[in-house]
């Protein structure tokens, strides 16, 4: 048996949510092969190759591959597929957008966003965001799947596996990239974060988040906010917690000015402590949290700032 | 240029499915049902590309019983000009349904087929891309802006980091997210008018597709629950419970 993971990276540094997905690999019994696909991306491989539990770095370092564009790297990774039984990815933006198409080229189902593995074929997924746990048995004799990484504790990094580069460039050339738009902070990702502070509708204006940053700063927090926040234009898509954006599951999880949406509960719920801090009482959110204040969160965040 | 729009009928977003007692599956007897919300995202986009004058007739397609139809008519009553419905009893996977919209797409030709991210009962998150895979297409995943231009569209998409635009060559697949836009209600005379708009039936079975099955449900079950936490007095009983009892600040 033998499973090819697929690094999460922008070239220059290796996604610690890699381990995580190492760590579902592991599980799922076999070798590992950890494929990097990128351009000017060595720095990446080095990294890779310290990941435990792996047995071997494939780097495919191409123009074609810079932007991960999903054409040229279904394909890639379909030409690979052949020696693997297992095709394994993060589910976060990159691999959503190009397992499908993998699948598909293979001719086989994907099992979406696992947070489980009970045997070689069977996984754990939820659905229903969140509100049922589905256990599925795969019938397909390759498995492509994506994994939530909230679900696996990330491996270590002492290892020193071996780094064979390849040579197949896969251009479908469909598709170019035109631009990007990064959101640049200091701050942790939202998905490495053990501390995540987030702000809702109840912020009222993106100048509000201000609020936020103070405690974030002496947290050492990632901000993120809800739907509500991003449809409103307070902050950046990229800071949405929940079915539909981000999932995170870390230690402490401050939701402030949030009613608690089911699709909104579905990011964060899995977090060890929840605090919610909302000036209605009735607020679902409170369902969810371990410590919750009433209170109008223009006074609550000065003073929690101060306090801490 | 025809814009294909395939849809999915599922769970109100409101309501919060219960699994079953005996852990089959979900419970959705006499549940509320909607079109799903990314879906109704692509059924706007398409219109407003008919209406900015790109597109020229915009079909829906929904794969279902024949409960889909209501669906697909609340596609009609936004401004579709004509659905069709793949009739079938079973809940495929989204491979079989990629499949079945596949032969649709080799019937239509469309230059676009415009699909939402995910559906909110199974959050697969894949039939658009398996559906560019299988028609060799390119992509635009998790789009907030479409701009067709020329015998290309860009399309801007919500990634972990931010925002990337792509360039893809026409006919292409676009899915949506939530930034897009904001779907339109649809006006009482659009409703009456969508119930005698073209509603074509082919059964899925008709396709010579093989439509096995390529997983089996094992089981449902409630997540964990969590257990229900208190309320707090002050901002210091607050500080005091994180350091000293969750001991997840110092
Ligand atoms: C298909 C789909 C996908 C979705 N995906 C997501 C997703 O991924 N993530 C997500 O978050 N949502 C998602 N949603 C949206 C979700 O249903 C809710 O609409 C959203 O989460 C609400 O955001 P909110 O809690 O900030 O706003 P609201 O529900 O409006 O809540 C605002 C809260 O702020 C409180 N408040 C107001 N002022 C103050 C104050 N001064 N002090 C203290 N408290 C105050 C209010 O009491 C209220 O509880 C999705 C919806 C759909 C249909």
């Amino acid at each position: 048996m033998s499973v090819l993971v697929y690094a999460e990276h922008d070239n220059q540094t290796l996604k610690a949510e890699t381990l995580k997905t190492v760590a579902a690999a592991q599980a799922m019994g076999g070798e590992i092969t950890l494929l990097v696909a990128g351009h000017h991306c060595q720095t990446v491989a080095e990294e890779a190759a310290k990941v435990n539990g792996i047995s071997k770095v494939l780097v495919a370092d191409n123009t074609a591959y810079e932007y991960q564009l999903a054409e040229n790297i279904s394909l890639l990774v379909t030409a690979l597929a052949s020696e693997h039984d297992h095709i394994v990815a993060t589910a976060l933006t990159t691999g959503k957008n190009f397992m499908p198409r993998v699948a598909a080229l293979l001719d086989v189902a994907q099992i979406s966003d696992i947070i489980g593995v009970e045997s070689s074929d069977t996984f754990v997924r939820p659905i229903y965001a969140g509100n049922a746990i589905a256990t599925v048995q795969s019938l397909d004799s390759k498995k492509v799947i994506t994994v939530r990484t909230t679900g696996f504790d990330a491996v270590a990094t002492d290892g020193n596996a071996e780094i064979v580069s390849l040579d197949t460039v896969t251009d479908a050339g469909t598709s170019s990239y035109v631009s990007e738009e990064l959101t640049v902070s200091e701050r942790p990702d939202l998905g490495a974060a053990s501390v995540i502070i987030s702000g809702g509708r109840g912020m009222q204006n993106g100048d509000n988040f201000k609020l936020l940053e103070g405690i974030a700063d002496k947290l050492g927090a990632a901000i993120g906010a809800s739907r509500a926040a991003v449809d409103a234009g307070f902050v950046p898509n990229d800071m949405q917690v929940g079915q539909t954006g981000k999932i995170v599951a870390p230690d402490l999880y401050i939701a402030v000015g949030i009613s608690g949406a089911i699709q909104h509960l579905a990011g964060m719920k899995d977090s060890k402590v929840i605090v919610a801090i909302n000036k209605d009482a009735e607020a679902p959110i409170f369902q969810v949290a371990d410590y919750g204040i009433v209170a109008d969160l223009f006074e609550a965040l000065p003073e929690l700032e101060s306090k801490l | 240029m025809k814009i294909l729009v395939p849809i999915k009928r599922v769970i109100d977003y409101n309501v919060k499915v219960r699994v079953k007692p005996d852990n089959s599956n979900v419970d959705l007897a006499n549940v509320k049902m909607a079109i799903n919300p990314f879906c109704e995202i692509a059924v706007e986009e398409a219109i407003r590309l008919k209406e900015a004058g790109i597109a020229s007739e915009v079909i829906a397609v929904s794969i279902g019983d024949k409960s889909c139809q209501e669906q697909l008519r609340t596609a009609l009553a936004l401004g579709a000009d004509r659905a069709i419905q793949i009739d079938t009893a079973e809940t495929l996977d989204a491979l079989n349904i990629a499949k079945l919209l596949q032969k649709i797409v080799e019937e239509e030709q469309p230059k676009l087929v415009i699909l939402g991210k995910q559906s909110i009962d199974s959050d697969n998150n894949q039939t658009g891309q398996m559906l560019a895979a299988l028609t060799n297409m390119p992509q635009g995943t998790f789009a907030s802006e479409v701009k067709v231009d020329g015998d290309k569209v860009n399309v801007t998409r919500e990634v972990d980091g931010g925002l990337q635009t792509v360039a893809l060559n026409l006919p292409a697949i676009v899915t949506t997210d939530l930034r897009l836009n904001e779907p339109r209600y649809a006006s009482l005379p659009n409703i009456m008018k969508a119930k005698r708009k073209p509603l074509d039936v082919k059964s899925a079975a008709d396709f010579g597709i093989d439509l096995s099955p390529r997983s089996t449900l094992l089981k449902v079950t409630p997540p964990a629950t969590r257990q229900a936490g208190i309320i707090v007095e002050s901002i210091d009983e607050l500080v005091e419970k994180l350091k000293n009892e969750a001991k997840v600040i110092s």
